[in-house]
């Protein structure tokens, strides 16, 4: 039981940061209808830019800063790469945005070198003791951060001027353009909020941890996670993160008494998971019906 | 606007030689059938051309002697050229309130002074306002649609056929609402295939034909026209269903 529980705690954590990244591929799906495969970059350029900056800003400066400049870097992406491709069948732009995933690394593997690059967090492994049960702190603070990124972002969306033409644009685009809707801010902010995301969710996953050149892999887990929470749900990007990153613990703590399976069921969790979603809820769990272009 | 050209696709020529005008203040008709080219001649006024691929090729567009044409579809927003598309294109799954708030996209200043005229105009809005747009029946969707539109205080409105689906006590009342929006000072061009309502509050109207203006004339003398009944009569709409086929590319930006 508590080991149980102790899983749960680890899976919350691991799930806040799939939840985080996954929400980076939706909101870029919903304003563009393209499933970017430039996250992995945006996630390990983000993190390598903390493991840089931490010395000086310490932990949390060292993340707005990675975060903020990430963000631009998006941006920049964004206006050189996708946005001349607007027009294009989306999966064209899906393999363009591989491209720019490719290339991002490459630049990026040149900062972390041949070895692994620390994180010296302020956490480590450290861990609380909660009635018996030990939860590591670094999972309690993703998740507490997530939960506040993920607020704010729903305010933003519900709330402010741009969330609200955000949401009208994914709906029907020429009707937000005569609105008076730039799509091409929308657009752009998607892509800068989609990079942010991936440097929180890379930082946090990094934590306690190190970077090396095949972090970017965590970002794919991201894939089933939209696919099961729905490619066009906020809310299934979130409660899909947490699903997986729960199944995902939980599958690792029991297949030790289960060695038929052998030793890495866990790592294909989340596409099992996945399989076993979509053969109920063909268009995810919280995902619209007309949904189903990439 | 003046000598206008429409190219869809690099090839299909679809407005030959546009020249129309609306004066302030004024309500002005546009006719024609199935096909003939309205909504591509609001389109041209409104910057939506990109996003289906279309193009001017000859003439342009003008407001208070500036040549519009080729300004993105917020500037001329901004400018004071206000639309309800073919069709509403309300967002359904919006409420009513933030369908009306996205009209005001540019106007973010004054969103409350343009609810409270707004809801005054179309009451049953101001009760609906937290309900879900997708919902309302269809002479609301289209009350909601002029609505938004009047949001971004336009001094010209245009119009794509709001009578379209409705029943004929609807019909009445939207014209009496384009009138009643005509007198608080904005201009209307208002594209209609009902004829009969568009020409009985419009000062003037217009023809269309496969591209072209066939008349020109005062309403009133439009109405009397026996060419204008037999054209609604006619067989004009033939290539409808080929009409609605075309491929919507999607080209949003400048
Ligand atoms: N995106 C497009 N690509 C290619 N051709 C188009 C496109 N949109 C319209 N057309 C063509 O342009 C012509 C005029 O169409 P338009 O929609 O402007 O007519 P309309 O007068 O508004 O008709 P309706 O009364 O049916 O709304 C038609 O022949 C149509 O096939
Ligand atoms: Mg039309």
């Amino acid at each position: 039981m508590v080991e149980l529980l102790e899983a749960l705690a680890r899976g919350l954590g691991r799930g806040s940061i799939y939840a985080l990244l996954a929400l980076g591929f939706v909101i870029i799906f919903k304003a563009t209808r393209v499933v970017s495969f430039a996250q992995p970059a945006f996630m390990l350029a983000g993190t390598v830019m903390v493991t840089y900056f931490i010395g000086t800003l310490g932990f949390w400066g060292a993340l707005v800063a990675a975060t903020a400049l990430t963000a631009l870097l998006a941006l920049g992406v964004e206006r050189a790469a996708v946005r001349p491709m607007v027009g294009k069948p989306p999966f064209v732009v899906a393999i363009i945005t591989l491209g720019v995933d490719v290339a991002v690394r490459v630049v990026v593997n040149g900062y972390i070198g041949n070895d692994v690059r620390p994180m010296h967090d302020p956490w480590g492994l450290k861990a609380f003791d909660i009635g018996g049960i030990t939860v590591q702190q670094r999972h309690v603070v993703i998740f507490v951060t997530a939960a506040i990124i993920v607020a704010a972002l729903f305010a933003f969306f519900r709330y402010s001027r741009m969330g609200l033409a955000m949401r009208a644009a994914s709906y029907d685009q020429e009707a937000a353009l005569a609105q008076g809707v730039s799509v091409g801010a929308v657009f752009a902010v998607s892509w800068a909020m989609a990079g942010g995301l991936a440097a929180v969710a890379g930082t946090f996953a990094a934590a306690g941890e190190s970077v090396d050149h095949l972090m970017w892999l965590t970002a794919l887990v991201a894939l089933p996670v939209i696919i099961l929470g729905g490619l066009d749900s906020l809310a299934g990007a979130v409660v899909g993160g947490l699903i997986v990153g729960i199944v995902f613990e939980v599958t690792a703590l029991y297949q030790k008494d289960m060695p038929w399976l052998g030793g890495n069921v866990s790592v294909i969790s989340p596409y099992v998971v996945m399989l076993l979603v979509l053969l109920v809820r063909p268009y995810g769990l919280f995902g619209t019906r007309e949904v189903e272009r990439v | 606007m003046s000598n206008l050209e429409v190219v869809y696709d690099d090839v299909a020529l679809v407005l030959r030689g546009i020249s129309l005008g609306v004066a302030p203040g004024q309500i002005v008709a546009l006719l024609g059938a199935n096909g003939a080219g309205k909504t591509t001649l609001l389109r041209a006024i409104t910057g939506l051309l990109d996003v289906h691929d279309g193009e001017i090729t000859k003439g342009a567009v003008a407001l208070d002697g500036a040549v519009i044409s080729g300004r993105s579809p917020a500037a001329l927003v901004r400018l004071g050229i206000g639309q309800v598309m073919e069709g509403r294109r309300i967002f359904a799954e919006l409420t009513v309130e933030e369908n009306l708030r996205l009209g005001g996209h540019t106007n973010r200043r004054k969103i409350s002074e343009g609810l409270a005229r707004t809801f005054d105009l179309f009451p049953v809005l101001a009760q609906r306002r937290k309900g879900t747009a997708g919902y309302l029946s269809g002479g609301e969707q289209q009350m909601l649609a002029m609505g938004r539109a009047l949001m971004s205080a336009p001094r010209y409105l245009l119009l794509d056929e709001p009578s379209l689906g409705l029943a004929p006590k609807l019909v009445e009342q939207i014209r009496d609402l384009i009138v009643r929006i005509n007198e608080s000072g904005t201009a209307v061009l208002l594209v209609e295939q009902n004829a009969t309502m568009a020409l009985s509050i419009a000062s003037h109207g217009y023809v269309m034909e496969t591209g072209k203006i066939v008349l020109d004339k005062p309403s009133a003398e439009l109405l009397a026209d026996e060419d204008i009944r037999e054209f609604y009569l006619g067989s004009h709409t033939t290539s409808f269903r080929e009409v609605k086929h075309y491929q919507r590319r999607k080209r949003w930006l400048s």
